[in-house]
């Protein structure tokens, strides 16, 4: 086996070193009882050619661009992929190394992420970002906790807008904690309706994603009018960070905790994962963060450096008492997501972003022309909700004989809302892609 | 890190088996930690302190102290209600280091009972306890 | 003496992203506009973030000439204890990257991701097998994640017999991550030492084992490179009070064909793909973190399942009895096809990977024992652990040692853990390292060593020939700056 260096005379010699008669022998400490009575039922190896048609194989049965064209987003986007982006990550001194703990020769990784947390809290609007969390569901969960340890609390309000797998991923993790969770209705636009919350005292956090589950851009700062003068903090959530370039960022509108998913920030989506999540805040609450964070110090000559800090916070010192229990995050994602972000620049950013807003109104006023409904009126960054007529999903169907996925059937997550459909349509869509889609829907 | 014998312990202070000291003036008790306990910590980086008002009993922990790799807990060594904290430490926490007994006091309290002092030790016990540890 | 692996080379400069490039530039190749601006509601416009904007080369020498300070796999030997830094094979980064698995959608319907589910049933199939555990959840993001599974899975099955603990046996050569867990789903952790043998004793968890605890939280083998050989008495104790054990698998590289976890006592085990199977430590992450149960703690898996039916492949949420989901998809699916690929490329020969695992730990032991002081002289598995004891005349630390070491040409192993050593350093070579390599390596070390003797200065002063020298993490500490 090519991985394995060891001759049989290389194991012949280590063997007389150790001081054991076999391979075998190595494993003297381990009770008979304990060890394997059968061999392991494994299919043979195959050679590197026999695994390149065989993954091949389960590859090509997968719907994708470009045989596909799928118009669906709900927190994973397909974006352009600069060639730059794979390659430069495809760099093995930054993929084979591990979490920084020695800095002297962990500084490519470190000043990237360094960077990466700046951009992210630029992005933002926000002060500080951490080096990641696994996905954006799972750094909604750390938020709400983490606002929790904050204010005392454990009464939480969380917009029914925000993506529903990521509900039911807070819901686990607050599982066993004795927590009170307030689910907010929406309104006819489209939006949160917040009406509610002048009711409510001595919450925690409210927490709201912008753009919404429905692709609807919410007004964060009703919420932080609302919350001003009270310890409740604003936890703003997010899907799809490309709409920071277009709209106001959940900083300038009063968040105090914000977190997300990066993936379309230059990641493959990979049937879901990994991705990156991305987490910030207040520089008030640094303390309270979840994850590893990267400062800026120097060395023994004053040289300008890296490290790993205020890791008093974490698992490995604090242990129960630590602010989460991550260790591994998706510090490769978030270092793509910085290229990515390098890559666009600020200039970049807005264009793309403004593209991709364009694309989606463009299919949307062109599903209006053609007698679709689109039930929410509230202003949308790339995707959108449309009513189709009663019995839409043999079209559906057909349209996927055709490699079109028209969107997201809504009425699993909302039962309410049958015949709804969640469609993205982000710069990879061409005019002619959506006037052929606007074809089969209306043949 | 130091030897016993090298210890700063000055005579005005009253000192706990967890190694806060107590120092009484105008009714008020000022807290901090002895030379021992800053040296065994090492660099500090960050001290949490309790919120004026705060109350504690003998033995609650009343605020952290953290080093780049340890985190210690601060107890309290009469019962008593903060009356102040010491601001500076927040910009500057390596005056816990450097001047442990005055530019680096932690809090000021108003002790419930004043007697719970007379359990506490003097330099000569203290520095007899921290002998015995190193043993 | 060969000539040593480190040397000095040149190595660039390169300032800070933001403080690059020049306002108009642009890396990226932009779509084409083929339609029209429409209105935008100037109540949402923002300004965008303020971004430097650079071309496309200085992207990528940006990122070149950063990569070129850091020290990976592909650079040298990187003996981590407890973190399994092996070769991370190249094809599996390829078939990774296939753009059917690299473009898919995870909310596509089953029909049009038949591949990715066989592959995730498969790899579920090949783990219960290495394992000899009953079921299979690939949803943890990590290691921790699938610890939280894990105590997820406890909390639950203790609910469903209407009585809740609150307690949780955990050894203190634990990972931190495991009270941090527990902590997650209210246990408290309950402290335990190992014996002098380094293991723990069965009479310290019948102490400790009561009705009120959930469990014990064991890593096996622990962090001592030692296999914990009371794990059945240990597990039986567990189980008489009602109680379940916990495996954490970090260590799995040592075992595997060897012991059946499954039929050692253990209900649940996480296993840390990008440890024992190869896939990339990505300078932090993305890990993954698949947990193993026994049938009858299967109902309460996180959802959805991968399913099969009649060679067909779903996903299944119709399992009342979940603790639910622990990631917005499926987990690192991406980092599944990895794992997938190395155990298709291993097959069988994964019994030979755990066996050469452990003869590199304990060729390494055996050579340096003399050298280094070993506080546990017995076989060990995987790794193996010292201590800084015999250079405390010279008052030459752990720290200086390995620092040393970077200027020989290689990465430090895991420092100062497990707590229960003093200065311990905690050496996990892998398999995937020749014997000419570990000569070398501890031909270095014993010189490291001989240079405490003769100059403890040099080593309080190293590393010197890396691009930075050590860097004061105390200011870094004092006065965080974590932005640009």
């Amino acid at each position: 086996m090519r991985y394995l260096p060891h001759t049989e005379q290389d194991i012949a010699e280590m063997l007389q070193v150790v001081g054991a008669d076999s391979l075998d022998a190595l494993f003297s400490t381990i009770p008979e009882a304990c060890r394997r009575k059968n061999d392991l039922n494994l299919p043979e190896p195959m050679t590197e050619w026999e695994l390149n048609a065989h993954m091949a194989a389960l590859a090509d049965s997968m719907a994708a661009a470009p045989h596909y064209k799928v118009y669906m987003g709900a927190g994973s986007y397909e974006h352009h992929i600069p060639a730059t982006v794979p390659f430069l990550l495809g760099r093995s001194e930054f993929y084979t190394a591990y979490t920084p703990y020695q800095p002297e020769i962990s500084q490519g990784t470190l000043q990237g992420i360094f960077e990466y947390q700046s951009l992210v809290a630029f992005l933002l609007g926000m002060e500080v970002a951490n080096a990641s969390m696994y996905d954006g569901a799972s750094a909604l969960a750390e938020a709400l906790l983490m606002a929790s340890r904050i204010t005392r609390s454990k009464k939480l309000a969380v917009s029914s807008l925000i993506h529903p797998l990521y509900r039911r991923v807070v819901r686990t993790y607050l599982g066993p904690g004795d927590f009170e969770i307030i689910e907010l209705p929406y309104c006819a636009d489209g939006r949160t309706d917040f009406s509610q919350l002048t009711s409510m005292d001595g919450l925690a956090a409210v927490a709201v994603q912008s753009p919404n589950f429905f692709g609807c851009i919410e007004d964060l700062s009703l919420v932080s009018n609302m919350t001003q003068g009270s310890k409740t903090l604003l936890v703003a959530s997010f899907t799809e960070p490309l709409a920071f370039g277009l709209i106001k960022n959940p900083g300038s509108q009063g968040a105090d905790i914000v977190c997300g998913e990066g993936q379309s920030f230059g990641i493959p989506q990979s049937y879901g994962g990994p991705g990156v999540g991305m987490f910030a805040c207040k520089k008030d609450y640094m303390r309270n963060m979840p994850g590893r964070l990267v400062g800026k110090t120097h060395d023994k000559d004053g040289k300008q450096g890296f490290v790993l800090t205020l890791s008093t916070r974490e698992q490995h010192i604090r242990r129960e008492k630590a602010t989460s229990n991550i260790c591994s995050n998706s510090g490769l994602c978030a270092m793509t997501s910085a290229v990515y972000m390098a890559s666009l620049g600020g200039t970049g950013l807005r264009e793309l972003a403004r593209l991709n807003y364009d694309k989606a109104e463009y299919l949307k006023d062109r599903l209006c022309r053609a007698g679709f409904k689109i039930p929410f009126a509230a202003s949308t960054f790339n995707e959108f909700v449309v009513q189709f007529k009663p019995g839409f999903d043999t079209t559906y169907q057909r349209l996927l004989d055709e490699k079109m996925v028209a969107g997201l059937p809504l009425s699993p997550y909302y039962p309410e809302l049958t015949d709804h459909y969640l469609l993205c349509a982000t710069e990879t869509k061409t005019r002619k892609d959506m006037d052929r889609l606007i074809d089969s829907l209306t043949a | 890190m130091k030897e016993i014998n090298e210890m700063n312990l000055p005579e005005n202070v009253l000192y706990s088996t967890d190694h806060e000291w107590s120092r009484v003036k105008d009714g008020k008790v000022r807290i901090g930690i002895s030379d021992y306990a800053q040296d065994q910590l090492g660099e500090i980086v960050f001290i949490e302190v309790p919120e004026i008002g705060a109350t504690f009993k003998k033995g609650d922990v009343f605020g952290t102290l953290e080093s780049i790799k340890a985190v210690a807990e601060m107890l309290i060594p009469i019962t008593c209600e903060v009356l102040a904290v010491n601001t500076d430490l927040e910009g500057s926490p390596e005056l816990v280091n450097q001047d442990p007994y005055d530019k680096g006091w932690i809090i000021d309290v108003k002790p419930d009972d004043s007697s719970e002092l007379n359990q506490l030790m003097n330099k000569d016990a203290y520095l007899e306890m921290l002998k015995g540890m190193g043993k | 003496m060969q000539e040593m692996v480190g040397t000095t080379g040149l190595i660039l400069n390169e300032p800070l992203l933001t403080e690059r490039g020049r306002k108009g530039r642009c890396g990226i190749s932009l779509p084409r506009r083929d339609v029209e601006y429409f209105p935008l509601d100037a109540s949402i416009a923002g300004e965008g973030p303020n971004f430097p904007d650079l071309s496309e080369v200085e992207v990528v020498r940006h990122y070149t000439r950063l990569s070129t300070w850091n020290f990976g796999v592909d650079t040298g030997l990187y003996p981590l204890g407890s973190c399994t830094m092996k070769y991370n094979p190249k094809t599996n980064e390829r078939q990774a990257a296939l753009p059917g698995f690299a473009g898919a959608h995870p909310l596509l319907p089953a029909s049009l991701s038949q591949g990715v589910l066989k592959m995730m049933y498969d790899l579920q199939g090949f783990l219960a097998e290495l394992t000899c555990m009953d079921a299979v959840t690939l949803q943890p993001a990590a290691g921790a994640h699938g610890e939280l599974a894990g105590m997820l899975i406890f909390h639950a099955y203790h609910q469903s017999k209407g009585a809740p603990r609150s307690k949780i046996i955990v050894p203190d050569t634990a990972h931190g991550t495991n009270p941090a867990s527990a902590a997650l789903c209210g246990y408290r952790p309950v402290n335990v030492q190992s014996n002098e043998q380094g293991v723990l004793s069965p009479e310290t968890i019948a102490a400790v084992m009561d009705e009120e605890t959930a469990g014990i939280m064991i890593t096996n083998p622990n962090t001592l490179g030692l296999f914990e050989e009371n794990i059945q008495q240990i597990a039986e104790i567990v189980h008489a009070r009602g109680g379940l054990v916990y495996a954490d698998g970090a260590n799995m590289n040592a075992i595997m064909g060897i012991v059946g976890v499954g039929d050692i006592g253990v209900d649940v085990l996480h296993l840390n793909l990008h440890k024992t199977f190869s896939t990339p430590h990505g300078g932090g992450g993305p890990g993954s973190g698949p947990v193993c149960v026994k049938t009858y703690l299967e109902p309460f898996l996180p959802v959805p399942r991968v399913s099969e039916k009649d060679g067909r492949y779903f996903l299944s949420e119709d399992f009342p009895q979940s603790v639910g989901k622990l990631h917005g998809f499926y987990g690192h699916v991406g980092v599944m096809i990895r794992a997938y690929c190395y155990i298709l490329s291993l097959g069988p020969e994964l019994k030979k990977v755990s066996q050469l695992a452990v003869l590199n730990a304990n060729y390494i032991k055996e050579k340096l024992k003399d050298t280094l002081h070993l506080p546990y002289d017995r076989p060990c598995m995987h790794e193996c652990v010292f201590s800084d004891k015999n250079q405390e005349a010279e008052k030459v630390t752990t720290l200086d040692m390995v620092k040393r070491l970077i200027d020989y040409g290689f990465h430090p192993p895991t420092i100062y853990f497990p707590l229960v050593v003093h200065g311990a350093i905690m050496i996990e070579p892998t398999e995937t390292e020749s014997k000419e390599d570990l000569d070398v390596f501890i031909e270095s070390f014993k010189n490291v060593v001989k240079d405490a003797k003769e100059n403890p200065e040099m080593l309080h002063d190293a590393p010197r020939k890396p691009k930075l020298r050590r860097l004061d993490e105390t200011s870094a500490a004092r006065h965080p700056c974590l932005t640009c």
